[in-house]
């Protein structure tokens, strides 16, 4: 695979660093090199919070990434900021349900999932974010191309690992948004 | 020959270097005492504070640290949570206990800490050369309040054993003097309590000693025993502050 | 399998498995994780984990039960470790074994929270007051993080000094996968020198720094300068990548030495011949790699994350006879692979 750079970004409380943590999980399952970098401080307490993926088959260099082959983005201060970062023929995921504004940029491969309106339909309170790595895995990091390195089923597995066994059942919850985010 | 008087056995040959009058000395011998009749010394560990009495770790047969001034009864909370058998002291003076130590006594203290802590309060820095300690009563003269302790510049005397008995970790909270022979036996009665409340795991205890220091205060031993009597006794009274029977450890 | 953990709380399980059941500290970003994680841990393991009043009482607690023969830590972030100098200090002047972490964050001052490489002058020149050296040990992975933890250990115990581990923001909040060791088996070796008690059994042991006399003092320090020679000469770490043709050769440890490793790869793709001296261990200074990357190369590059502070060992260890040239962002800010690659073509 080619190295891969995701950013997950938007407030802090939709999930990010939950989301970043299961992808890097996947690629810790599929024998890849990862790391997982939040960002941290006051931010974390309500205002933009984001988290670094990097999934590669090589010892991962600087961790922070700084242009990503991969945005999902969650808030529109968050889009702002880092749009004009990815890598030319990039992949955006959007949550259109909070960010009405379209991308500009035409070099870029944009997925507009209305995510926290779908969460919200489906009872699925709290998990737009799994929505977009359903989406994530489905569009990226287990489709065919140079960035993928999982399959579906090592998704599962690495949600399994991120759920605490007290949360256990929270778990079914999870699936059914990875797999509205597929069929997105 | 009948032995009717003996130094304490936890007391080593070393020569003391403290002055001529001052009432370390009696205090020392009543630490020892405390830990020979308690069978103790072979697990005791001192930690000596920043002051005069910083090289007691001389004196004393029992193993010793010397601590960082005003850290004592940290250090002591660290040899107290890596052994919990043994037992720890601190012997600590007014400045390093009650200024530069004041957030690690009470501390400790609120922890409830299971450590015996003796406190010297001679009301001035005697290590130094007679600056004004947190104990210095008001007015009293000494080399950095020339003019008197002025309380609206310097603020007042810390009372410690007050202040302390305020919080709930505090097994005891006693003060005590060695100004005369009966003073001397409530001491000694004070001290070996304050380490058998650790034995019973009681909790924090501390006795504090109104002491004399002639050399500073610029007073021969006998008129240093009477200015103690007329300053220090009424502003800081003799007594048990606190006593918690049971302990505070639940 | 390896498990996916933060630096912080890798660092701290790391230390319980060496053995160690004594941490004492205080909250501070960005390190908090490792003492949340102690919090959790120890009391199921019957070790003690207690929050200091502050990181001045922390430290002396360790110096406390280090005094009393057991392992024991702490960890912070910058300004604590200002505030922990009085004791490590005191515990170097005691001959005590410690480790002391440091998730370095911006300075001066309260600074910022984002990581930073700013206390390198303070850990290897400068912890606290008087004639002494800590060793201080640099991780750049998670993974390397739990090895030099039972690394740091057994160093301190070995040569009766505190260690420290110099990590960063960065490091201590990002999650890798890692392998934890075994959990040690025996509590080691007795401690001859401690105070814990002698039981009759032996004259008192006096834990202290305190020598009025001046010639013992001297003769004190000069013992202990005696074994920092033979640290210097046994203990040097550092890892050598594509170092031994380089023309350019990085230096760079921690964080920035991952920044520089992808900026090297890059410029190895282009056809110019760089290398990478990363310095584990940055007291004692790795001299000697640097002296052997050194001796073929035409320029040199430190990347730090701080104004330059480690350049000035690294000029010392070649004794100048190279060019010596400084890459770095301070205050939290972190260089990026393409700005260290910019200057690489530069020197090349």
């Amino acid at each position: 695979m080619k190295d891969l750079n995701i950013l997950f970004a938007g407030f802090g409380g939709q999930g990010v660093l939950f989301a970043g943590k299961v992808a890097a999980y996947a690629g810790l399952i599929e024998n890849k090199e990862i790391s997982w970098l939040p960002s941290y401080g006051p931010e974390m307490r309500g205002g933009t919070a984001n988290c670094s993926v990097c999934i590669s088959d090589n010892p991962i260099g600087s961790p922070l990434v700084t242009n990503p082959n991969v945005l999902v983005v969650m808030n529109l201060p968050s889009l702002d900021k880092f749009i004009d970062t990815v890598e030319p023929g990039g992949t955006v995921i959007i949550d259109s349900a909070l960010i009405h504004k379209k991308v500009e940029r035409t070099d870029l491969n944009v997925h507009y999932v209305p995510s926290s309106s779908l969460a919200e339909e489906n009872g699925l309170k709290g998990l737009s974010n799994m929505i977009l790595v359903g989406k994530l895995f489905h569009e990226v990091c287990a489709a065919p191309g140079d960035y993928q390195f999982s399959t579906p089923e090592t998704l599962d597995q690495a949600l399994q690992k991120c759920i605490p066994p007290r949360k256990a059942g929270m778990l079914d919850f999870n699936r059914k948004a990875i797999s509205l985010g597929a069929q997105a | 020959m009948q032995t009717v008087f003996q130094k304490p056995s936890a007391l080593t040959d070393a020569p003391m270097h403290y002055c001529p009058g001052c009432t370390h000395g009696i205090v020392h011998r009543l630490v020892a005492q405390a830990l020979e009749e308690l069978g103790v010394e072979g697990r005791a560990v001192g930690v000596a504070s920043v002051g005069c009495s910083v090289m007691c770790y001389d004196y004393f047969t029992c193993d010793m640290v010397q601590a960082p001034h005003g850290r004592a009864q940290a250090v002591a909370t660290g040899l107290k949570r890596a052994k919990p058998e043994n037992i720890i002291f601190t012997y600590q003076g007014d400045g390093d206990l009650a200024a530069i130590g004041t957030a690690e006594t009470v501390h400790a203290a609120t922890r409830g800490e299971n450590i015996t802590v003796i406190f010297i309060n001679n009301a001035i820095y005697g290590m130094t050369g007679g600056q004004m300690a947190p104990t210095s009563l008001p007015g009293q003269i000494t080399q950095t309040t020339p003019y008197g302790r002025d309380t609206n510049s310097a603020g007042y005397p810390v009372k410690v054993c007050e202040m302390l008995s305020t919080l709930d970790g505090v097994a005891l909270a006693q003060r005590v003097t060695v100004n005369n022979v009966k003073n001397v036996n409530i001491a000694r009665k004070a001290i070996k309590k304050a380490f058998q409340n650790q034995l019973d795991g009681k909790g924090y205890s501390i006795v504090e000693v109104l002491s004399t220091c002639p050399t500073n205060w610029g007073l021969s031993p006998i008129e240093a025993l009477g200015w103690l009597e007329e300053n220090m006794l009424p502003y800081y009274p003799l007594g048990v502050y606190k006593d918690v029977e049971g302990g505070v450890k639940k | 399998m390896k498990v996916l953990m933060k630096g912080n709380e890798a660092l701290a399980e790391a230390a319980i498995r060496a053995g160690c059941r004594h941490f004492f500290g205080y909250p501070i970003t960005p390190q908090t994780e490792l003492a949340a994680y102690m919090s959790k841990r120890m009391p199921k393991i019957g070790g003690t984990y207690l929050q200091a009043e502050s990181e001045i009482a922390a430290v002396n607690m360790v110096l406390g039960a280090s005094a009393a023969g057991v392992r024991a830590m702490t960890s912070s972030s910058s300004p604590g470790i200002s505030l922990k100098g009085e004791g490590i200090s005191y515990m170097a002047g005691s001959d005590l074994p410690a480790l002391i972490i440091n998730v370095q964050r911006g300075g001066p001052g309260l600074g910022g929270i984002q990581p930073s490489q700013a206390d390198y002058w303070q850990a290897t020149k400068a912890t606290g007051h008087g004639d002494f050296q800590i060793l201080v040990l640099a991780p750049s992975t998670v993974q390397e993080m739990v090895d030099l933890v039972s690394d740091a250990f057994d160093l301190a115990d070995q040569y009766r000094m505190p260690a420290m581990i110099l990590a960063d923001g960065m490091l201590g909040q990002m999650m890798e996968p890692v392998s934890l060791p075994e959990e040690a088996g025996a509590a080691p070796a007795q401690k001859d020198w401690a105070a814990c008690g002698h039981g009759g059994k032996r004259p008192h042991n006096i834990v202290n720094s305190l020598y009025l006399t001046p010639d013992k003092l001297e003769e004190l320090v000069k013992e202990r300068f005696a074994r920092y020679e033979q640290i210097k000469q046994h203990e040097q770490r550092a890892e050598e990548y594509l170092a031994d043709d380089a023309d350019v050769v990085v230096v760079a440890y921690g964080a920035s030495s991952r920044v520089a490793r992808g900026a090297v790869n890059k410029a190895r793709e282009m056809g110019i011949k760089a290398g990478l001296v990363r310095p584990i261990t940055l007291w004692p200074f790795p001299a000697d790699a640097l002296n052997r990357a050194a001796s073929h190369a035409k320029n040199l590059l430190v990347v730090e994350m701080s104004m330059g502070q480690m350049i000035d060992d690294v000029k010392l260890a070649i004794n100048c006879q190279k060019p010596v040239h400084f890459c770095g962002r301070t205050g939290g800010m972190i260089p990026t692979p393409a700005q260290v690659l910019e200057q690489i073509q530069a020197l090349a």
